[in-house]
């Protein structure tokens, strides 16, 4: 590991340190740090969290995904329609994460056959999917039936009380951490995540090496919406209801963690548990920002500072080297 | 006794370790055309660059018509009167060619109270002069982008006195150029000497430089090495001045394939015609043989290896044995890899390494699957395999682990060339494989690829430098304007012929007199 990388994956660390720190000492921020807070706080993340696990895979390899927001609420609507029709959970869950990967073999072909730049086709499904889900949904939330709710277990897939109680965290959470290490390490150690960064470092390289640059995008693609898709079953779970206006922006927060957590967006570089700890420290800072009565407009300018700073500190220090 | 017009003395550039300039003394008078020679990598263009204002030195100094001279950016540069004209002529091919002459101080009419929009005629005057002094016969309102090479450099020209010059630098002016329009070049900047304004001319062709330069300067490692007058030098010397050794250590000593039994045919190639180059070419290439494809720039070397990769689109997909198999061209390089043959480009940075990885994983990379287990790659199979590959090419580096982007660039393309060894291809296809890197880098890499081609590796080297080709190749042919002509035996070609033939094609060329007398 080159002393570059550590800095790099330090940064989401520091970033994190700096609010937990802030926050606590805040005299307003009272239980900020508290075991019960930090249980809220993690449920918060889940979503944005699912969705930067995939957008780390494309942001790796050079890509971009606006999509993201588009895809969960679609899903999430996806994922109403079936517990409504009475056929369970399972396979709602299902139903949502196949949504989400057609949406991303979607992305993946336009980029690859028709040559699309990523910003310019995921652009496109941005609006393509949003739309099919007000589509499916008649442009109203889809309610989901109380019989799934409790007895169906669809709730405690997001429940700040999880049952057992030795679980601590939500399943969604768990969910979260358990993919997340997998990812981190298929990034790190297979063939295909290996693949991935090559792709994002030096494409033409990649090519001369031999390696399918068109598969492997499309898989990248495919993966980060089912990731996108299993966030819009979470979404459902946590809101009882398919919504199809939900999660409206969410994909610059999702670029903001990928980005806060270590991952450069001209390809090569970035790490899942960096994205996660980016995904975390926004999480508390908007969790911090609540407790303190600032106004939303605090937290979107801090955000955006925190951005900034991070990505100029990794300029500034690779200008040096 | 001519004025000075530029004194650098002591010159240093250091980029973080690496001493790409590390105290070189130059003088260039006005009226006089200045060669500034040095072999790949000996700091030529970051002289180039600290002229230019592209870098400022870490030490040293520069005096211009008597005033220390200490650009800031380019324009510093070419305000003092110092303009840069790139191998790679940079003016913007969208734009007209008036356009490009007066591109940066576009003269200005008042309109509204405001100075905003260009004044046209006067636009138009400008251009015409610039071009009528140099006896362009160029259209202000043509589009760059439709003009040839040797116009686009006229125009470049035109810009730099339209900037009223005082100092021209050119960087190798001729590589893309054909006889004709070389002699038309020399003619202007002839008349431009003649003027009082001085050139300082950059090339690899040293016959040529003998012919236009008055006076020149050589550099090695950084450093000047010498310097004199073109009339009371010979060209032998020079090269030598410029490697730092006799060039028999340079290039290693090479077997005489003509004199040894027949080798198998590993690669035929038949008509190659590519989507625009190459237009026409076949050669065989026989087991453990080194071919060179000499050319100027343009003629179609680089994508006639491309074609044959499947980097670029054949037009015309003809067979190319490879060890008893026939194979098609076009299908890409995973293709071509599976076949046994490798191709290591000419721009490494751009295409053919990935900075941001390690040594280990730059090496692997194509040949990852083979370290795999369940998809996962075990690490220390692809270690051991990359300090394998790396050691033979003798690879300078602390671990395998070092990201590439650090190491220097003889380094870098050993990299780039180990990872052909991992491949294990039989045929390699190499285009300038040793563009911008030092002396002894070279050097073990030219005993490197000779020992494997005694191993039976065969090898297709593309360069631009002459005494490479004629210094490690068993055969070499020249490309002329899309089409490969037959090949000669290294012994039988001198630089003279070899430039010669690439600048008028083999048809007119000396190749034809052979033919003839056969």
């Amino acid at each position: 590991m080159t002393s570059g990388s550590i800095l790099r994956a330090l940064r989401p660390c520091i970033g994190l340190a700096i609010v937990l720190t802030v926050f606590a000492l805040h005299p307003q921020a009272e239980g900020f740090l508290s075991v019960y807070n930090f249980k809220i706080v993690a449920n918060q993340t889940v979503i944005v969290g699912l969705a930067a696990i995939g957008a780390t895979f494309i942001i790796v390899s050079g890509g971009i995904d606006l999509s993201v927001g588009s895809i969960i609420a679609l899903s999430s609507v996806v994922c109403a329609l079936v517990l409504r029709a009475e056929y369970g959970v399972t396979l709602a869950m299902v139903s949502a994460i196949f949504a989400g990967c057609v949406c991303g073999v979607i992305n993946g072909l336009m980029i690859t056959m028709l040559r699309i730049a990523p910003f310019v086709a995921t652009l496109g499904m941005l609006g393509i999917a949003r739309g099919a889900a007000k589509w499916i949904s008649g442009e109203q939330k889809v309610d989901v039936p109380p019989a799934a709710l409790e007895s169906g277990g669809l709730q405690a897939w997001m429940s700040n009380r999880p049952d057992p109680e030795w679980l601590w965290f939500s399943p969604g959470v768990w969910t979260t951490i358990l993919l997340a290490l997998i990812a981190a390490y298929v990034l790190r150690r297979s063939v295909f995540g290996v693949h991935v960064t090559a792709i994002g470092s030096n494409e033409k390289t990649a090519r001369l090496c031999g390696i399918r640059i068109e598969r492997t995008k499309i898989a990248i693609y495919s993966i980060a919406g089912a990731c996108a898709g299993l966030a819009g079953f979470m979404l459902c779970a946590r809101l009882t209801v398919g919504n199809p206006t939900a999660a409206l922006g969410i994909e610059l927060d999702v670029i903001a963690a990928v980005v806060i957590g270590g991952a450069s967006l001209a390809g090569g570089q970035g790490g899942v548990l960096g994205s996660m700890l980016g995904a975390l420290m926004m999480a508390f800072l908007a969790s911090g920002c609540k407790m303190t009565g600032s106004a939303t407009y605090v937290q979107e300018i801090l955000i955006g500072t925190i951005i900034v700073v991070a990505v100029s500190v990794d300029v500034l220090q690779r200008r040096r080297a | 006794m001519p004025v000075t017009t530029l004194r650098a003395q002591g010159i240093a550039k250091h980029f973080g370790v690496v001493r790409a300039l590390d105290g070189v003394d130059f003088d260039v008078h006005g009226g006089e055309v200045h060669a500034l020679l040095g072999e790949n990598g000996a700091g030529k263009s970051t002289l180039l660059g600290v002229l230019a204002g592209v870098h400022s030195p870490t030490s040293g100094t520069i005096e211009f018509d008597g005033e220390p001279y200490a650009p800031r950016n380019p324009l510093d540069a070419v305000r003092a009167g110092i303009v840069t004209i790139h191998q790679e002529l940079c003016s913007s091919p969208d734009l007209t060619v008036e356009q490009n002459i007066v591109l940066g101080r576009e003269p200005r009419v008042q309109r509204l109270g405001m100075r905003a929009l260009v004044d046209r005629t006067h636009v138009r005057r400008l251009a015409e002069h610039a071009l009528d002094r140099i006896g362009a016969r160029v259209a202000p309102t043509a589009r760059v982008a439709d003009l040839g090479p040797s116009e686009r450099q006229l125009v470049e020209i035109a810009r730099a006195l339209a900037f009223d010059v005082r100092l021209l630098v050119l960087d190798e002016p001729t590589s893309s150029l054909t006889a004709v329009e070389v002699e038309r070049l020399f003619a202007v900047l002839t008349s431009l000497r003649d003027d009082g304004r001085a050139i300082v001319y950059v090339s690899h062709f040293l016959e040529e430089v003998m012919l236009i330069a008055d006076r020149f300067t050589v550099l090695r490692d950084g450093r000047t090495v010498g310097s004199g007058e073109v009339a009371s030098a010979e060209i032998s010397g020079i090269v030598e001045l410029m490697a730092g050794r006799r060039l028999d250590e340079v290039y290693p000593p090479r077997r005489d394939r003509s004199r040894m039994a027949k080798e198998p045919t590993v690669l035929d190639v038949r008509d190659v015609v590519g989507k625009t180059l190459p237009r026409e070419a076949s050669f065989r290439l026989e087991r453990g043989e080194i071919l060179g494809v000499f050319g100027l720039v343009g003629a179609g070397r680089t994508e006639l290896l491309r074609t044959l990769i499947g980097l670029d689109p054949a037009r015309q997909r003809n067979i190319v044995v490879s060890m008893n198999a026939d194979v098609r061209l076009g299908r890409g390089p995973r293709e071509a890899l599976a076949h046994g043959i490798g191709f290591a480009s000419e721009d490494r940075k751009d295409e053919g390494l990935a900075l941001d990885l390690t040594i280990a994983q730059n090496i692997t990379l194509s040949g990852l699957e083979r370290h795999a287990r369940y998809g996962f790659v075990r690490s220390s199979s692809v270690r051991a395999a990359a300090e394998r590959c790396a050691d033979q090419f003798d690879v300078r580096r602390a671990s395998t682990e070092q990201a590439v982007g650090r190491l220097s660039g003889g380094n870098q393309q050993k990299v780039a060339l180990a990872r052909l060894l991992h491949d294990e291809v039989h045929v390699w296809l190499l285009d300038e494989p040793t563009r911008g890197i030092d002396v002894a880098s070279k050097s073990e890499i030219y005993r490197r690829i000779h020992a494997l081609a005694d191993d039976g590796v065969s090898f297709v080297v593309v360069s631009s430098y002459v005494p490479e080709l004629l210094g490690i190749c068993d055969r070499i042919a020249v490309m002329h304007r899309g089409v490969l002509a037959q090949s000669r035996n290294t012994s039988d070609w001198t630089e003279h012929e070899l430039i010669e033939v690439a600048a008028r094609g083999a048809g007119r060329g000396s190749v034809q007199g052979k033919k003839a007398e056969a």
